[in-house]
């Protein structure tokens, strides 16, 4: 009885002071302007992606010749005509409509990317830094060796490697960005929660549980990785203007996410070329790239700032 | 500390190994070879063009070839130039992009740590917003837009500078430029908190109450102490300026080696994009190597072991 008493109490405040350290964290988050307004961007930036197509006037690929041809072949400027609020492209193509299908582009690269950089980086850190030895050392000689691939050049490899091939035609070969990105990206996941897990094992709680006999697995899954969250969040949110970046690079060279689908580098890449006399072609899309990445950033450095108090100012 | 260096240094052969290895398996992987063209070549074109190129091979024993003449600093015939040999073709572009990454280097250093200071000094102050402002614009632009602006407001509109070409000093100013904006960015954001966190150390309020002039406390005590954990970035700086060199080099027709990285990989040179994978690789493996030197060198808290 009196053991069951304790163990309740303790669980208790456990769980009371974890919810206050995600509390104090959201407070600090809340008091700085600059994340909170990065959080804004990166909502809008969400709903754009989520409900584009619903939102969209039209269909992203499709040609408005009528307009165009009633404009003297000219594309529209944007609110000339408010069946193209933002104008079209000299195709005639509704340029609101392929923004907001390059959000969804965007949107999912950030997130899909962060999902694969989870999927590898968390158990590949769990394991070398909980295991430690020489599956450590194996494990990390492996993850040096991807630090070392220059990223754009690795991403760039693969997508002209699979271009032609199903997988890299799967989902106008989003799919094939997403995996690329991927794979250089999970790196500095799986070096900080090797490096957390590194430092967090020699701790008194883990001797406790050991002490009490919890498996392995649950301590790793259940004491470890939820007290090495924080800094994972906030590489994780750091890491998405990286993925959006190299997407849209990817795309504004011509090797990323295939036509007729619009990603912010395509429509900048198209638009690059009448840049004197249809401005707007290229101002738009490279305008959401700027908000995307600016929203990310600024949001990635108040979590960080919140979450991690010692690391106050540090940028 | 020469123990760490020898064994970094030595670190740095198999990880060329397995990045030559990866690049040579995604090549091979999949369909389409380096005589694909237009028209089709005749089957007895192709089968003596494989056999002068040691193409028919098994591919186990092609890369093996391959990687025993990369040791003798041989990196074997273009399939796309047939009378130049791949060293050649790397003479001509390796100068020229290191010139570019060099001078990237320089411009952004030179400009975001002046400004990260300025900022830090003048903390919620006008200095301050305004370096906050540029770092931003720095951030968010990436460097094809960048370059895009430039060309329209210097090369277009005021007529500065040459949109293409690297012909000389005013062909130089745009694509540095372009390319080290984001470098500026994240340099003077770091040297910025650096500085601020060093403002609150028991040795700056010392050095103050003893009456040393501001600028001296500033020079001598905190703009050194200050730039030691900036050196850290400066690593993935480096391997910044390489990949952000592949879209600057093919903007403004710069005829470096990204530029002749893109143009193989359209062809499928095997031998052109094996060398210059294998060489970035290795620019950003050393460079990484020499700042964690420079840092342990800097700052003799550290200790490698």
């Amino acid at each position: 009885m009196a053991t069951q008493t304790r163990t309740l109490t303790g669980a208790g405040a456990a769980a009371r002071r974890s919810e206050g350290v995600w509390r104090d964290a959201f407070g600090r988050l809340r008091k700085n302007k600059l994340a909170i307004a990065g959080a804004f961007g990166v909502l809008f930036l969400l709903f754009c992606g989520l409900f584009g197509p619903i939102l969209a006037p039209w269909p992203y690929q499709a040609q408005d010749l009528q307009a165009i041809a009633a404009n003297g072949n000219e594309p529209l400027a944007p609110f000339q005509n408010m069946s193209h609020p933002l104008g079209t492209d000299q195709l005639g193509r509704d340029i609101m409509s392929r923004l907001l299908d390059g959000a969804q582009v965007s949107m999912t690269v950030a997130f899909v990317v962060q999902l694969v950089v989870l999927f590898i980086g968390i158990p590949v850190g769990a394991i070398a830094g909980w295991l430690g030895g020489r599956t450590d050392t194996y494990l990390m000689r492996i993850t040096d060796v991807f630090y070392a691939f220059p990223d754009l050049l690795f991403i760039i490899l693969m997508s002209v490697a699979f271009r032609e091939t199903a997988f890299g035609r799967a989902l106008n070969g989003v799919l094939l960005v997403f995996v690329a990105i991927g794979l250089t990206a999970w790196v500095t996941v799986a070096r900080l929660i090797r490096g957390q897990l590194l430092s967090l094992k020699e701790t008194e709680f883990v001797e406790a549980a050991r002490a009490i006999g919890v498996s392995d697995r649950n301590i790793v899954t259940r004491h470890l990785l939820p007290n090495a969250i924080g800094p994972v969040i906030v590489a994780i949110t750091l890491g998405i203007p990286t993925a959006i970046l190299a997407e849209a690079t990817l795309a504004y060279i011509g090797i990323g996410v295939q036509p007729p689908r619009a990603s912010w580098g395509t429509l900048i890449a198209e638009g690059q070329g009448f840049i004197r006399s249809y401005p707007w072609l290229t101002y738009l899309p490279g305008f959401f790239i700027a908000l995307s990445l600016i929203s990310f950033t600024f949001l990635g450095d108040g979590l960080r700032d919140a979450l991690d108090p010692k690391l106050k100012g540090k940028q | 500390m020469v123990g760490f260096i020898v064994r970094r240094v030595l670190w740095l052969i198999p990880v060329l190994f397995v990045v030559s290895l990866i690049t040579f398996a995604l090549m091979h992987a999949v369909p389409g070879g380096p005589w694909d063209r237009e028209k089709p070549l005749n089957a007895g074109t192709v089968q003596r063009l494989n056999e002068i190129y040691g193409l028919n091979k098994p591919v186990w024993l092609q890369y093996l070839s391959w990687f025993g003449g990369m040791l003798q600093l041989d990196f074997g015939p273009s399939y796309q130039y047939r009378n130049r040999g791949v060293n050649d073709i790397l003479r001509t572009g390796w100068p020229i992009t290191v010139q570019l990454g060099l001078m990237t280097f320089a411009v952004a250093i030179l400009a975001g740590i002046p400004l990260g200071i300025v900022a830090a000094l003048g903390h919620n102050r006008m200095p301050d917003y305004i370096a906050t402002a540029i770092s931003m614009v720095g951030i968010a632009t990436p460097s094809f837009v960048l370059a895009i602006l430039l060309i329209i407001v210097f090369s277009v509109g005021l007529n500065w500078f040459p949109s293409r070409g690297w012909k000389g000093p005013e062909t130089w100013v745009l694509p540095v430029v372009a390319l080290a904006g984001y470098q500026i960015a994240q340099i003077a954001r770091y040297t910025r908190a650096s500085m601020l966190e060093v403002t609150r150390k028991d040795y700056v309020r010392t050095a103050h109450s003893k009456g040393i002039r501001d600028t001296a406390v500033v020079v001598r005590h905190m703009i050194r102490n200050a730039l030691i954990p900036v050196i850290t970035i400066l690593g993935p700086i480096f391997a910044f300026l390489v990949t952000g060199s592949f879209i600057i080099e093919n903007f403004f027709g710069i005829p470096g080696i990204g530029r002749l990285y893109i143009i193989a990989i359209g062809v499928r040179d095997y031998s052109m994009i094996m060398a210059t994978t294998v060489i970035y690789a290795f620019a950003v493996a050393f460079l990484n190597l020499v700042v964690d030197v420079l840092y342990a060198y800097i700052d003799p808290r550290i200790r490698y072991s």
